[in-house]
């Protein structure tokens, strides 16, 4: 992203970017914190070469331009098992609970293309919960979401996420997880099948069921703080009594959130409990 | 006690933050700054250094023991303060926010390198304009260049520790080759500029 200021755009034009999207295609970005955003449109125009002028007019003109545009304005990067300690802190203090409840239902939301979520689904599988649990994974994303849906990952990434598996105090090998072809590592069969993805806008969407757990790491961090509150009372309102909520290593509450409605199980990986 | 011209006095006196960018050899120099910080330090300082990925640090604990700021983690949304040092989180990028709030931010590298120099500098260029001081210290990368030189288009004050004195020139040479920065600071100047920036802004040393 060197020099050149042909790719550049202004908080000001920002803005009026955001008003053109909402109403070509009803798309709310508003909450979003303009400066990560302002990376991301940045970024987007100059992969693109397209000057501010020329984002527009394809916007404008080009409704399949808007997938695209979507990805490429929404920060994606993933692994499974990312944070390591999150998911030992997870498989400590969160599943022996969680082996008390007759149906575990968890919600990934923002779950990108999908690792996280069967990083859970193998945490579960491992403590015999599987059965008993349904994972549901949600992004505003359809690219990322039809990857999830396929769970077949490359397999390069692989050696770095048997590491932070390794890391989060594993039991077996991630290798028993999936299966190699070519330079593809598709995942079990059996890891799928309690798992259902769909396209879901934490902005505009409400509650679509009620769940024991709800993980939503490394997307908060993308919202203002508005923005990021709202969020935060949608995931309330979709918790039962005692359901956890678990957020990214950089996105705790806020204290008065935490005032009546949750109690902290773990201050540094950031996971709560709804107590009220 | 280091000489400045009206012209840079008046920019510092304008300044509003602090951006300090360092790699490889300018640690313990950024430490002993962070140190050397008088309490009440009139503005915010930000400083990215690069380190490891999963780099749990505690360097910001020891700091803020031996300091008379406050130093601490950069944590998302928060309000920017003076008399405050934010240390960029491993693996993050610290950007402005319009509201002179701090985002953290896990997208793609810049050079290979999260938190990158370059993405703080020119993000908070475009919350702060003018009104920045930027240094840039030892290095071995290709990054914190293009964002000092960015502040400095926005006539920003930009500084470099003399690359003839930087344990790792390249950092800093590569600003030099880039663009003109104002100052070029031996190691004892640096916190000369310091001591300017607290008595420019009424603090008593
Ligand atoms: C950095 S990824 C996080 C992936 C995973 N949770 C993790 O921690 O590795 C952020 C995800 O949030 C999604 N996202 C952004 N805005 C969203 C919205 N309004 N509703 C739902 N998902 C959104 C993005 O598409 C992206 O896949």
């Amino acid at each position: 992203m060197e020099g050149s200021t042909t790719y550049t755009i202004t908080f000001n034009e920002l803005n009026e970017l955001t008003e053109l999207v909402y109403k070509i295609y009803g798309l709310d970005l508003t909450g979003y914190a303009k400066a990560s955003l302002k990376r991301r449109v940045t970024r987007l125009m100059h992969v693109k070469h397209l000057p501010l002028f020329d984002l527009r007019s394809v916007l404008i003109n080009d409704p399949d331009f808007f997938d695209e545009f979507l990805a490429g304005i929404t920060v994606n990067v993933t692994e499974m098992f990312r944070d390591p300690d999150f998911y030992k802190a997870f498989r400590e203090k969160v599943l022996p609970y969680l082996a008390s409840f007759q149906r575990i239902k968890i919600w990934n939301a923002g779950c990108s293309s999908g690792e996280e979520l069967y990083s859970f689904a193998i945490l579960l599988y491992e403590e015999q919960l599987y059965k008993r649990a349904f994972l549901y994974g949600t992004d505003i994303n359809t690219r990322v979401i039809e990857q999830a849906k396929k769970g077949i990952y490359n397999l390069r990434s692989m050696k770095q996420y048997s590491e932070n598996y390794q890391a989060s105090g594993a039991i077996h090998s991630l290798s028993e997880y999936y299966i190699a072809k070519y330079d593809a590592a598709c995942i079990l069969q059996k890891l799928k099948k309690h798992t259902l993805f769909s396209v879901h806008n934490l902005v505009s969407d409400g509650v679509f069921n009620e769940f024991q757990v709800i993980v939503c790491r490394n997307v908060l961090i993308y919202f203002d703080i508005e923005q990021q509150q709202k969020i935060i009372d949608l995931f309330y309102n979709s918790l039962c009594m005692l359901g956890f909520l678990c957020l990214g290593s950089k996105e705790s509450l806020r204290s008065d959130e935490l005032k009546n409605r949750f109690r902290i199980i773990d201050r540094i990986e950031n996971i709560y409990q709804k107590i009220a | 006690m280091l000489d400045l011209s009206q012209h840079i006095e008046r920019r510092i006196t304008d300044a509003e933050i602090l951006l300090i960018g360092c790699s490889a050899g300018g640690f313990s120099l950024v430490f002993d700054m962070v140190t050397y910080l008088p309490g009440g330090f009139p503005l915010p300082v930000i400083v990215v250094m690069h380190r490891g990925k999963n780099y749990r640090s505690s360097v910001e604990a020891l700091l803020q023991q031996k300091s008379q700021v406050r130093v601490k983690l950069a944590e998302d949304k928060e309000q920017i303060r003076r008399n405050t040092v934010y240390f960029a989180p491993a693996n993050y990028h610290v950007l402005a926010e319009p509201e002179k709030m701090l985002s953290l931010d896990a997208s793609e590298p810049e050079h290979y390198c999260r938190p990158s120099i370059d993405v703080t500098f020119k993000s908070v260029a475009d919350v702060y304009g003018s009104h920045v001081i930027a240094v840039l210290l030892s290095g071995a990368n290709a990054d914190g260049a293009g964002g000092l030189c960015y502040i400095a288009g926005k006539n920003g004050l930009s500084v470099i520790q003399n690359p003839e004195v930087a344990e790792v020139r390249i950092m800093p040479q590569a600003a030099l080759d880039r663009c003109n920065p104002d100052l070029i600071l031996d190691n004892e100047a640096l916190f000369e500029l310091l001591d300017k920036i607290a008595i420019l802004h009424n603090i008593k040393l």
